[in-house]
């Protein structure tokens, strides 16, 4: 064998499985050439349109950003305020999809075929779709969304347990804090798990099952027939591409930007550029050899590793933190969410505008943007399982790690606020708006606070890392055509890229509006996820069960 | 001297196979040693094979070509990873396990620059693998 080719061929044994028959070879649009010692094997035109688009993108936001940063602003400000309906709405469909193909006898089609049989562990395959799903979030939004919701939002109307001056309202506290509480578990739930479900499910169905390439595009086969390989793919491709990198890049800026305001409220390292830009490239050199070890050596070790750092620091908030008010919280939260989680998925008839608009239809659009790179490597280490064991362990295992994870932090956070009027969560949510600060803050006033917190920003950091590597995997196959198994130095490309867009977006700024931009993207991915659950049902009726 | 002799391939390149697999047939024909020639896949679809089907006829035909074409008696396995790109090393450490063979002939380029920071597969294996590797350039 050639020493520089790898592979060819899928996977073994499979069994009964409904192909589609196309003409269209993997890679037959592919230029496979060598500059200097690197091979490369790359889609044309996906890898060089999305590329240069990116470049291009990311020089006239350095040097227009007075002018592009109102525009994508206001973009995604238009989208979330006007369409929120439609974001909110989607967001149900999604989750009635899932739950459907739990109930159906297409649950029992089996992803790869009928005898597949699983390419990772449980432990192995859950902790990859956590980590590359939402766990950095968690980290972010796990302290802050409970108290800020509780205290400011008035989901549905339900009123703030302050007053103007900031005294308690001892009669508005138990429904303020369970709305709270259900308010941030839908946003961190079955929904935007149902979003990502979705478009594994799709992807890994027409991959798997039907023998298409392991890219976007390949979910429309049913809909754009042999049209898909032609430039309507070409554009779904290119904006995957688009809405990873950018998705992945302007969160290493502002991730970067947190890590340090951690490390100075622990450390007292001060916030500089210099500081950040060090982060970034640490970072980044970490996910760098990760995508290089691979997805076994690399990928799947860090993120177990990650999975167990966050659950002893769980565990350690559970501990520490109110625990007999912590286990009863969770039942009791778990009650509230399946209480108020319909009256929230509606969207009309409500006039809790800065709610429902600017958090709920701002994280629907924004779970979205993030659906083709989380779906893709969801899928991508999903062979072998059923339909209904699929649905089941990305949408409800996840959504109660969840609400686990949300009381643990979020309720001893609340606990905080409400028992302490000098607690630093208060400082941090309520009078001082610093919300990369709320999880140290509930931290600090835990014991052994300086531990923890560097436990913190580790977790933090190991986070970006494992959505970096997985990201930079995710963009190397959509633009070698569907190709898994394209050579490293492409990996690499992406992975050093993704860093370089970071680095040059928070120096010369521009952060904030790429990240609008690659929300705003969002809008088109939702009616792109609306066709793939069509796609799905078409696809699953014609597998053997 | 050999009792197997596995022949890792890529389909996708066959000219870049013609001298590795005359040099295997010059050992194998004397001693009739069976030969397995190998390809390492993918987890999902690939340019050479929609289905495992495809991939599987693909093997046996090839082998089956190759043994009537060289006199020698041979058979067609495929092996799967889930990231080839860094893992063929170990798919085929493991198929040399698997295939019980005691000799591994692949083709490999001439080393250059990237060599020194990316070593070739086939100097992997050889580093690696607990029986003899013959590599032809």
């Amino acid at each position: 064998m050639s020493d520089d080719t790898s592979n060819q061929g899928i996977p073994d044994p499979d069994g009964a499985a409904n192909m589609i028959d196309t003409d269209y070879e993997i890679g037959q649009d592919n230029i496979e050439t060598q500059v200097g010692p690197f091979n490369l094997d790359i889609h044309n035109p996906v890898f060089l349109v999305s590329g240069l688009t990116i470049v291009a993108f990311v020089f006239l936001t350095l040097a227009f950003q007075t002018e592009v940063g109102p525009v994508f602003d206001a973009l995604r400000n238009w989208l979330t305020s006007n369409l929120d309906w439609f974001f909110i709405l989607s967001g149900n469909v999604f989750v009635l999809v899932c739950l459907l193909l739990i109930v159906t006898p297409l649950g029992s089609v089996r992803i790869g075929g009928k005898d597949a049989e699983p390419d990772y562990t449980y432990f192995g395959w859950f902790a990859m779709l956590f980590a590359a799903g939402m766990g950095i979030g968690l980290m972010f939004f796990g302290v802050l969304e409970p108290v800020y919701h509780m205290a400011f939002s008035s989901p549905l109307g339900v009123p703030s347990p302050f007053d103007a001056d900031g005294n308690l309202i001892e009669e508005n506290v138990a429904a303020a804090k369970a709305m709270g509480m259900a308010a941030t578990i839908y946003h961190w739930g079955l929904h935007p798990w149902a979003i990502y479900a979705v478009v594994a499910l799709s992807l890994a169905l027409f991959s798997y099952n039907k023998g298409l390439p392991l890219t976007m595009r390949s979910v429309f086969y049913p809909i754009f027939g042999e049209k898909t390989w032609g430039w309507p793919g070409h554009v779904i491709d290119i904006l995957a591409v688009f809405a990873t990198l950018f998705g992945l890049a302007t969160s290493l800026g502002f991730g970067a930007q947190q890590a340090n305001a951690g490390l100075e409220f622990v450390f007292g390292i001060p916030v500089s550029d210099t500081a950040q830009v060090i982060l970034i490239i640490g970072i980044t050199v970490v996910a760098l050899v990760s995508v290089m070890r691979g997805l076994d050596g690399g990928v799947k070790v860090l993120s177990e590793i990650n999975m167990m750092i966050a659950a002893l620091l769980l565990l350690f908030v559970i501990i520490a933190g109110p625990t007999m008010t912590l286990v009863s919280d969770f039942f009791a939260n778990l009650g509230a969410y399946a209480r108020e989680v319909v009256p929230l998925s509606m969207p009309f008839g409500r006039e809790d505008d800065g709610f429902r608009q600017g958090w709920t239809a701002f994280y629907w659009a924004w779970w979205i943007s993030w659906s083709p790179f989380v779906g893709m490597f969801i899928a991508r280490v999903s062979r072998g399982r059923t339909v209904r064991e699929f649905v089941i362990c990305v949408l409800i295992i996840p959504s109660i790690v969840s609400v686990l994870w949300m009381t643990a932090f979020g309720g001893t956070a609340i606990e905080q606020v409400l028992t302490d009027s000098g607690s630093q969560v208060r400082e941090y949510v309520i009078a001082s708006y610093s919300p990369e600060l709320s999880l140290f803050g509930m931290l600090a006033d835990l014991p052994f606070a300086s531990i923890t917190s560097f436990i913190a920003i580790i977790l933090v950091i190991v986070f970006f890392v494992t959505s970096s590597d997985s990201g930079s995997l995710v963009i190397d196959t959509i633009t070698a055509g569907g190709k898994v198994d394209a050579p490293v130095s492409q990996r690499v490309f992406w992975c050093t890229f993704e860093g370089l867009v970071a680095i040059a977006l928070l120096l010369g700024g521009g952060l904030g509006a790429l990240q609008a931009m690659a929300v705003s993207t969002g809008f088109p991915f939702t009616i792109v996820l609306l066709l793939a659950c069509y796609a799905i049902f078409k696809g699953l009726k014609d597998e053997p069960r | 001297m050999f009792k197997k002799i596995l022949v890792p391939i890529d389909l996708r390149h066959p000219d870049a196979l013609e001298k590795a697999i005359s040099a295997t047939a010059a050992i194998a024909k004397p001693e009739n040693i069976p030969v397995v020639f190998a390809a390492v896949s993918t987890a999902a679809p690939s340019a050479l094979a929609h289905n495992p089907d495809e991939l599987k006829s693909k093997m046996a035909e090839f082998a089956e070509a190759q043994g009537r074409q060289h006199g020698i008696d041979a058979t067609g396995q495929a092996f799967f990873s889930h990231d080839p790109s860094v893992d063929l090393e170990n798919a085929l450490l493991k198929a040399i396990d698997e295939t019980g063979a005691d000799l591994v002939v692949m083709a490999t380029h001439v080393p250059h620059l990237s060599d020194r920071f990316w070593p070739s597969n086939g100097g992997r294996i050889a580093s690696h693998a607990g029986v003899s590797v013959f590599l032809v350039r």
